[in-house]
């Protein structure tokens, strides 16, 4: 087991490791539903839930899960919570239920979820676990509300449904439709590694001063 | 029961609701083993036979077994979509070891893939009957195919490409898949 603080275990999901922009994982969420902000806020709010509670749960149970059937048990927990935090939206959120409609089932099979469980919950405490899903949560929720951001200005001209620009503005439509999920992800994506590329390039130069 | 015809369900799965490039479900096989097209197609395919077993299974369930208990739906599911990728699992190291060796953690991951777990929702949300739920099935897994072999196809031809450097990897595949995605809402206006 690496030795990480606990501190360390909530900041790494938010950035170095963030789930979506570092490791790739639940993109079929931070896709699909990211056409308007507060679609993906809802979303996050639910896996958020979802990967809390799966989280608290497993580590909390995980010496009675024997290590043959423990990918088929933490799938049952967490479809138990996604049908939780499903029945919760249907009833207090109707109208973004209809909207995510099919995307809120699918949390269940968000690889994210999943590989948290496996790689730390079954390994880790109880209190290391949330510490970890939280972070985990949140630096998903980052990302999609970026994503939700970029794609709402950009795709319509406003932001949480609040005019931007004025009627002047003449939206790009694509950025709402299915390809510019796919754009705005690989833009972000090319933008992060050019930051990195920079970073890299001034840490060799400073070296290099030095010697 | 929905009154599509078996002919529009099957377009609309195949291209003008393509699961890969219109909804996006089944991503991460898409990323992960679109590089050649050979394994593409293999993939492909994979994914029909698992797909049109699901079909029928989630059928079966939702007609005689769920009816008083809607709510287990997604519990349920996901059992028998585990079990089926456990089974294809087994039976493809059992006839092609090499194929089981290329497709890797992506067979068994299978049972995260959105696209089999989404299918039998959208089938249940949609009341399709068996034949339809078939028909969509078959449909779906052809569109993922198309979908995957297009991007393997063109991922071999721009390795000898110059690309530069930081654009390699996954940000310039999320961009083939935007340009490839705007291509097909040229199917849109079709149905």
């Amino acid at each position: 087991m690496r030795k990480t603080t606990p501190s360390q275990d909530f900041v790494r999901g938010i950035w170095q490791e963030n789930p979506v922009l570092v490791q790739m994982l639940g993109l079929c969420p931070a896709l699909a539903v990211t056409n308007s902000v507060k679609n993906a806020l809802a979303m996050s709010a639910a896996t958020f839930f979802v990967i809390c509670c799966s989280s608290i749960l497993v580590s909390s149970c995980k010496r009675f899960i024997p290590s043959e059937v423990r990918i088929s048990s933490y799938i049952l927990v967490i479809a138990t919570f996604v049908t939780l935090a499903d029945m919760v939206l249907q009833a207090y959120a109707p109208v973004q239920h209809k909207e995510l409609g099919a995307f809120i089932a699918l949390i269940v099979v968000n690889c994210m979820i999943l590989g948290r469980q496996e790689a730390f919950s079954a390994k880790n405490n109880v209190y290391r676990s949330l510490l970890d899903a939280v972070g985990t949560g949140i630096g998903f929720t980052l990302a999609l509300v970026m994503m939700g951001g970029f794609r709402e200005i950009l795709g319509t001209g406003s932001f949480l449904e609040y005019s931007l620009f004025g009627p002047n503005f003449e939206p790009w439509v694509i950025m709402v439709l299915p390809a510019g999920g796919f754009l705005t992800l690989g833009f972000i994506l090319l933008a992060m590694g050019y930051v990195e590329e920079r970073k890299k390039e001034k840490e060799s130069q400073a070296a290099e001063v030095l010697s | 029961m929905s009154d599509q015809t078996l002919f529009s369900i099957f377009f609309s799965a195949m291209v003008v609701n393509n699961f890969t490039l219109a909804m996006f479900l089944g991503l991460c096989p898409f990323m992960g083993v679109s590089a050649r097209v050979e394994t593409a197609l293999r993939m492909g395919l994979a994914n029909i036979f698992v797909l049109v077993l699901t079909s029928l299974s989630a059928w079966f369930l939702n007609t005689f077994v769920l009816e008083p208990v809607p709510y287990l739906r997604i519990i349920s599911f996901i059992i028998v979509v585990a079990s089926l990728v456990q089974i294809v699992e087994m039976v493809v190291k059992k006839l092609s070891p090499v194929l089981f060796r290329q497709l890797g953690i992506f067979l068994p991951l299978m049972t995260t893939n959105c696209a089999i777990f989404g299918l039998a929702i959208f089938q249940t949300n949609r009341g399709y009957g068996l034949v339809q739920g078939l028909t969509f099935a078959v449909g779906a897994g052809l569109g993922l195919t198309l979908a995957l072999v297009l991007m393997a196809s063109i991922r071999e031809s721009i390795e000898f490409s110059d690309v530069p450097g930081l654009a390699q990897g996954t940000g310039l595949v999320l961009i083939i898949a935007g340009t490839l995605s705007m291509a097909f809402m040229g199917f849109a206006g079709l149905l």
